[in-house]
């Protein structure tokens, strides 16, 4: 039993306590422990990932109590590929806060650290009952990040994410209770076996609870009816948290893509398939919604929250191809929507700050103290953003819509998608020349500093990892379809988790 | 006993949803609480309603009382907890940087 899997939940853990109890560190000193533990983070996610390269599933029984009586963390190819994505946004989102944001209250790097405990416990965990424990850790950590630094409008905006994800929450655990209830476990290993053979009387019970987690899901992922705490929350929180935030509606779509397929998945008895009717429609629906709502934005960083809203929804439309080809080429589109939307957080940050009383908002403002590199970063930016040839959001995309071929909803994914695609380029474009050539001449903003390349240094790497994501699309392809197999044939799953010494 | 509790965890959830829908942040925190409060009580009812039973099987037991539940309601009680401290003090500082009560934070004409 290797201790590898437990280690990228123990190390923010213990980063994060050892923050709370050094007495009075230097200021410098906190952020230097910050930033070493997540590099040891990314190093230990990319041990985790060439570790199960080979399409091993490592368990971990905590307390070497054996499935499905302890409860289990699995490392499988998807947890590796999604711990590596989180680590290296958290890097760089981190790079950005100790510019300066990191200040405005004392335990921004405790709470940072937590984050991660949450996020990465999410990922790996085996059981549903853990799986609800690490959600509430990442989003208590959120809410103390949302809120850090305090403000009118970030307090109003905290108050609506904090009430509706405790509702979330709520009906997380009504759903856990009647999966139990009902089958008598919560090691999903476990409830995929009990729900292909579920008795008829206890069935309809079973797909209840499988829909009422589908709804907690779609409100974590920002699905259409449950998006609407997104956008003000993103917008009013300081951009490194919002930067942190861009995988947070992506814990979401890891949750569908881990329970459906392998608890409703094609074997489940009388509950196959059973989010499929549902997830389609409704992510293309996101992705209308958010595309029409960043067009509607009247503030930048707005924008980018609905720009987040309708990369959910792309997301999601390529998890409901349900095949292969369409989960891989969301795994593929995953990373890059996160670092793009992270980085577009970051520069609307940057470019407020050079615009005075105007900030991001969306109309004609002063002139920007260094609009070459701005507006370069800009265009890039909404390049990756919109989707448009070369960058990687292209190509997922095209795989996309490659793998929708021969799905009978294919008018539907084609128009949306495409008219979706277009919607952002026409809503960036116009924001594009709002901000930088739309310039009123005779107001200037004399404290603005010009930005210095080097502290664009979060926002280059970003857009880099977004650029080595198009360079090495081939490598990064394959392991996309490596972990969308293994993701569909959940019996190899099933048997490392419940039957790991491999006897009959 | 089984049609108490029903009856119990449908009330608390009836009044949860009521209160979460008002439009003042106290009635919402206690609405949060009640749901918890249902939350809990159907998490414990999940493993059946058992009275004299063991929880642990011994050779004599003739049954026993599924011990499951009650660890995890017991982490959703802390869990619960926490939370609504959490909403308990942003309210207040929502109340006291907006200047009213109301969950939009504007007072209603």
């Amino acid at each position: 039993m290797s201790h590898l899997v437990i280690a990228p939940v123990l190390l923010p853990l213990l980063t994060s306590i050892l923050l709370l109890l050094l007495r009075q560190p230097s200021r410098s000193r906190r952020r230097a422990l910050s930033v070493v533990a997540v590099v040891a983070q990314l190093g230990l996610a990319l041990a985790l990932m060439a570790a199960v390269s080979d399409g091993r599933i490592l368990v971990y029984a905590l307390g070497h109590w054996p499935a499905p009586f302890g409860i289990v963390l699995v490392a499988d190819r998807l947890a590796a590929w999604m711990l590596v994505i989180t680590a290296l946004l958290a890097l760089f989102a981190l790079l950005y806060a100790i510019r300066g944001d990191d200040i405005a209250g004392r335990h921004f790097h405790v709470l940072f650290q937590f984050q991660l405990v949450g996020l990465n416990g999410a990922f790996l965990t085996g059981d549903l009952f853990n799986l609800f424990v690490c959600f509430e850790i990442l989003l208590l950590a959120s809410y103390g990040l949302l809120l850090h630094g305090g403000g009118r409008q970030r307090t109003r905006a905290g108050l609506h994410f904090v009430v509706v994800n405790l509702v979330g929450s709520t009906l997380f655990l009504f759903a856990v209770g009647t999966l139990y209830g009902a089958l008598g476990t919560l090691n999903m290993a476990d409830l995929a076996l009990k729900v292909a053979a579920v008795p008829p009387e206890t069935a309809p019970l079973t797909r209840a609870a499988g829909l009422l987690l589908f709804g907690v899901f779609a409100l974590k992922a920002a699905l259409l009816p449950f998006y609407l705490w997104l956008p003000a929350a993103y917008a009013h929180t300081s951009a490194a948290v919002a930067a942190l935030f861009a995988i947070m509606t992506k814990v979401g779509a890891y949750g569908i893509l881990r329970v459906y397929p392998l608890i409703f998945g094609a074997s489940a008895g009388s509950a196959a398939d059973l989010i499929e009717p549902w997830l389609l429609p409704l992510a293309l629906a996101t992705i209308a919604v958010g595309m029409l709502g960043a067009i509607a934005s009247t503030h930048l960083r707005q924008q980018a929250a609905y720009l987040v809203v309708a990369s959910a929804g792309s997301l999601l439309t390529a998890f409901g191809l349900n095949s292969v080809a369409g989960i891989a080429a969301g795994l593929y589109y995953l990373p890059h929507a996160t670092f793009a939307t992270a980085a577009l957080f970051l520069l609307a940050d940057a470019i407020a700050r050079q615009r005075g009383e105007s900030g991001d908002r969306l109309d004609p403002g002063p002139a920007i103290a260094s609009p070459r590199l701005l507006g370069g970063l800009f265009f890039i930016t909404a390049v990756a953003v919109a989707g448009l040839p070369p960058l990687a959001g292209f190509l997922g995309k095209l795989l996309m819509l490659r793998a929708a071929l021969d799905h009978p909803l294919l008018p539907w994914i084609m128009g949306v998608v495409l008219a979706g695609s277009l919607l952002g380029l026409i809503a960036l474009a116009r924001t594009g020349s709002l901000l930088f050539y739309r310039t009123l001449p005779d107001t200037d903003v004399p404290e603005a500093s010009p930005a210095r390349a080097g502290d664009m240094v979060p926002l280059i790497g970003l857009l880099l990892l977004g650029l080595g994501l198009t360079l090495g699309a081939g490598p990064a392809f394959d392991q996309a379809r490596a972990i969308a197999n293994q993701i569909l044939q959940p019996s190899s799953y099933i048997q490392a988790v419940l039957n790991p010494r491999g006897t009959p | 006993m089984e049609a108490l509790i029903t009856l119990v965890i449908g009330v608390l959830t009836a009044c949860g949803v009521y209160l979460l829908l008002r439009a003042r942040t106290f009635p919402v925190v206690l609405g949060l609480t009640f749901l918890s409060y249902a939350v809990n009580l159907f998490l414990f009812a999940m493993g059946r309603l058992h009275i004299n039973q063991p929880p642990v099987i011994a050779a004599q037991a003739t049954g026993y009382a599924d011990p499951v539940p009650q660890a995890l309601v017991l982490t959703a009680i802390v869990i619960g907890f926490a939370m609504t401290a959490f909403v308990i003090v942003l309210a207040l500082k929502a109340r006291a940087e907006l200047g009213n009560d109301h969950v939009d934070g504007r007072e209603v004409r």
